[in-house]
């Protein structure tokens, strides 16, 4: 089965800075994939490369088989790659009903129409998805006026509006309260079959709750793609994110005069060259 | 809504019924607001709606009235041709320059407009084959309905009242459109409309137009008024800057705010202008300083917000 | 190709001299541009007093003095505008880049209006100082002494400005202005001094500028508006905030404006829509500019 996505050594280059580096991707269609990686590990920028916001400076995108490469963000916008921002990015002085609607009469009604229009349709999509992420009360109320958590929501209403094939999250739970969050992975659980999604969270219950694969990445390359049991355990996924793969060198260096550390015959970062660590470098 | 349509109605019946009452004079001064006010409105689409501030638009009022003008000197007075020449030949300029202009945003597309609007006064002014020059465009025949030509001045002032009505309500229903909602989309975030697949481009490019057109429908209106007079400075960087004084006056996005702003501003201009020696256009030019510190919202924005207080919702404009 | 350059060459003297003359009025537009993101769009009205006040300083007679005399005013007049300007646009900082433009065009429409008021709707003279108002043979074509002598007046307030910019501690600071704004402010500098000081100066240049055009312009209603859309198209070719790109920009125009209209008097017009036209297809942010006027 051909992946509805697939990143091809695709690289992007700042300057002298390489943000993205290199990253071979393959994503199911259907799938639940996560992407996490410490800050800076490039995951923002694979998202925009992805929706196609910008432009890659090497490697390949690849939509259900077709090369995307050079095709531009509106015109894989309507094929079915869709993204919710990291920092919401809405319509302020429009009401929550008029941001979805603008969604849904691109990809359901009539957007180009020079005339007022009923629009019954699209109306009828906005009322669904103003219910499903649970904003139906605040349909009305001014963008500017709406709380952060309700940004989040219509956020993700807005993506949905576009019909995506492929749904990219962008931290979606970011400044979300617990019962919010909760409230997310539902909706995002109940999502049909024929979107797939992709989701960069740093909330790992959630990731590990909703994903089938995880992608971690770090300074721009993947370091490992697996099941979430496998990524929990790597040893190099830890120190990734932590600097170590020892959990107990984070909190308990050697004392003066003891043998060998806990935890590990390998010498570590916090132990490693201490003058009063009393070891023989190590072992 | 309804209350809004029950007062639009008024006005216009009050509109209709001023020739039967009135001098005249005021009643011709009472055509160039209307005319003044459809300019005003075109371009409130332009920067009320789609977030583009243009100050060359005077520049397709102008085309608009040049191409009614010449068509009834040199071709058939009959309406509605001058008027459909003057629309489909200031589309066509819009076209042309605002492929260009549109590509730009905010403060850079002001600058783009604003030569682009002086350099097609500039061309007026040096091709004076057709245009007369600096002189301007002299001696244009009445409008003729049905083969008479309109005369009187209340007839004029009827015609332009019904062609001023359908280029409002053009800009009103084309606001209200899903294509207007892209508009103010593309106003609030355009980065986002890419996002959500729309091209912002396609659709500033064809507002961009649709505003010229109904400029230039304005401009023909302009040229079919008694003993009118079509020169350079019709379309050059101070009528511009009027216009875009009486959207910033009346409110820009509200669409009825600059037809009032605008009907202000001639009147300033020319009602009491010859009062100040000819120079009405420093009392506009200090009404612009005191209408950016003062007016944030305009006229309009004044009386939304009496309204809202008064328990009313409204649509978000 | 010698044949075509000779008889030419004034025209593309003139192009030299209007192009020094559109550096000296449109760097100070780019630059406040650049630092303070406010688009001054009296600065044509600047110009505007600079050439009346040559008018009335001189008497339509060819002085020294006169002519001196007018330059010290015009430039005084340029500071003290450009330091109420600045005072003027602060309180709409947050409020948008419009606005300010905005209330600079209030501020143009009232000066053009009130210039009009006290000297009237005639054209008036401006002439030369005493030793330049005759003509000068420059590779065999008798040439206007004055304009020469303002292709010089250009080249060394370029050079001037491009040492500041480039070699002071001041310049780099304004360098850094153009390009992040708000991180200069974040770096502890009182900018406001500086802001002030590039309105002003910018302000003062284009009173001069005034005072030099008359001799070549003369002083007349609506020559604001000429020579601010000029000053855009300059400074939207060469690309905001640019001191480089200013002097292209302006060199490029005085040619389109000068050799241009000498060899194609029927298309000026559709020239200077073309070049600008040709430079934003190839360059949207203009040849050098850093950044393209936020909304």
């Amino acid at each position: 089965m051909s992946a509805l996505l697939e990143l091809r050594g695709v690289g992007r280059t700042f300057g002298a800075l390489k943000a993205v580096d290199g990253v071979d991707l393959a994503v199911e269609s259907g799938a639940r994939h996560a992407l996490i990686g410490p800050n800076g590990a490039g995951k923002s920028t694979l998202f925009r490369l992805i929706s196609g916001e910008l432009a890659v400076t090497s490697g390949a995108v690849w939509l259900s088989g077709t090369d995307v490469t050079k095709m531009s963000q509106v015109g894989r916008a309507n094929n079915g790659v869709v993204q919710t921002m990291q920092h919401s990015s809405l319509f302020l002085t429009q009401t929550a009903a008029q941001n979805v609607a603008l969604a849904a009469q691109r990809h359901r009604g009539s957007a180009r129409w020079l005339l007022p229009r009923r629009q019954q349709k699209v109306h009828a999509r906005v009322t669904e998805l103003l219910e499903a992420v649970g904003l139906v009360e605040a349909s009305s109320v001014v963008v500017a006026a709406l709380s952060h958590g309700q940004r989040r929501q219509l956020e993700i209403a807005v993506a949905l509006a576009c019909e995506p094939d492929l749904l990219l999250m962008d931290e979606p739970a970011a400044g979300m309260s617990l019962a919010e969050s909760a409230q997310l992975t539902e909706l995002v659980r109940s999502l049909p079959r024929e979107i797939t999604v992709v989701i960069v969270e740093h909330d790992l219950d959630i990731v590990f709750a909703l994903a089938q694969r995880v992608t971690v990445m770090h300074l721009g390359k993947v370091l490992l793609t697996g099941s979430p049991e496998e990524v929990r355990t790597s040893r190099a996924v830890q120190e990734a994110y932590l600097g170590t793969g020892n959990r107990g060198d984070l909190f308990d260096p050697a004392p003066a005069n003891s043998g060998p550390t806990q935890g590990g015959p390998e010498s570590n970062v916090w132990t490693q060259g201490r003058p009063d660590s009393g070891m023989d470098g190590g072992t | 809504m309804p209350v809004a349509g029950l007062i639009a109605l008024g006005v216009l019946i009050l509109l209709a019924a001023v020739p039967l009452f009135v001098a005249p004079f005021q009643t011709s001064m009472l055509a160039r607001m209307l005319i003044f006010a459809l300019l005003a409105v075109s371009l409130d689409l332009l920067v009320g709606v789609t977030g583009l501030p243009s100050l060359g638009h005077a520049a397709y009022f102008g085309v608009g009235a040049y191409a009614a003008g010449l068509v009834a000197k040199h071709w058939t007075a009959a309406a509605p041709v001058p008027l459909l020449a003057a629309v489909g030949i200031s589309a066509l300029a819009a076209v042309a320059t605002g492929w260009l202009a549109v590509r730009s945003h905010g403060v850079f597309f002001l600058m783009l407009t604003l030569a682009i609007g002086e350099l097609i006064a500039q061309l007026a002014a040096s091709w004076s084959g057709v245009t007369g020059g600096d002189n301007g465009l002299s001696g244009i025949p009445a409008v003729e309905v049905a083969g008479q030509p309109l005369t009187l001045v209340g007839y004029v002032y009827w015609y332009v009242l019904l062609f001023a009505v359908v280029g409002f309500v053009v800009i009103w229903a084309v606001s209200r459109s899903p294509f207007g909602a892209a508009l103010r989309g593309i106003r609030d975030n355009e980065p986002r409309m890419r996002s959500l697949g729309y091209s912002p481009f396609r659709y500033k490019l064809t507002g961009f137009v649709l505003a010229g057109a109904v400029a230039g429908l304005a401009g023909g209106l302009f040229a079919s008024q008694q003993f009118s007079l079509v020169t350079p400075a019709d379309l050059g960087f101070t009528t511009s800057a009027l216009a875009l004084l009486a959207v910033a006056v009346g409110g820009a996005g509200s669409l009825w705010g600059p037809a009032i702003g605008a009907a202000l501003v001639v009147l300033v201009r020319d009602v009491y202008g010859p009062d100040l020696g000819g120079h009405g256009t420093l009392v506009l030019g200090a009404a612009f300083i005191m209408a950016v510190y003062v007016l944030r919202n305009g006229i309009a924005g004044l009386a939304m917000s009496r309204f809202r207080r008064s328990g009313r919702k409204e649509d978000a404009v | 190709m010698t044949g075509w350059l000779a008889e030419n060459f004034v025209s593309i003297l003139n192009g030299f001299a209007i192009g020094s003359l559109l550096f000296i009025l449109a760097v100070g537009l780019s630059l406040v541009f650049g630092m303070l993101d406010v688009l001054n769009l009296g600065h044509g009205a600047l110009y505007l007093i600079g050439a009346y006040v040559g008018y009335q300083f001189t008497g339509g007679v060819s002085s020294w003095t006169g002519f001196l005399t007018a330059l010290a005013v015009a430039a005084l007049f340029g500071l003290l505008a450009g330091l109420i300007l600045s005072v003027a646009t602060r309180p709409l900082v947050g409020r948008g880049h419009l606005d300010q433009a905005l209330l600079t065009l209030g501020v143009a429409l009232v000066v053009a209006e009130v210039i009009s008021i006290m000297f009237g709707d005639d054209v008036q003279n401006v002439p030369a100082p005493p030793g330049l108002d005759d003509s000068v043979q420059v590779l065999g074509n008798a040439y206007p002494a004055y304009r020469l002598a303002l292709i010089g007046v250009g080249a060394v307030l370029a050079i001037v400005v491009w040492l500041v910019i480039e070699k002071t501690s001041l310049g780099a600071l304004i360098r850094a202005s153009v390009s992040d704004r708000e991180m200069v402010s974040c770096l502890g500098v009182d900018d406001r001094k500086v802001k002030a000081g590039v309105f002003a100066f910018g302000s003062m240049l284009a009173a001069v500028a005034g005072v030099l055009g008359g001799p070549v312009y003369g002083a007349r209603t609506g020559l604001d508006e000429t020579v601010l859309l000029l000053a855009l198209v300059v400074v939207v070719i060469g690309g905001l905030g640019s001191v480089r790109g200013a002097l292209i920009g302006a060199l490029v125009i005085g040619q389109v404006e000068s050799l241009g209209r000498a060899l194609l008097p029927d298309f000026a017009s559709f020239l200077l829509f073309g070049a600008l036209a040709l430079v934003l297809v190839v360059a949207p942010r203009g040849l050098f500019g850093s950044k393209v006027g936020a909304a």
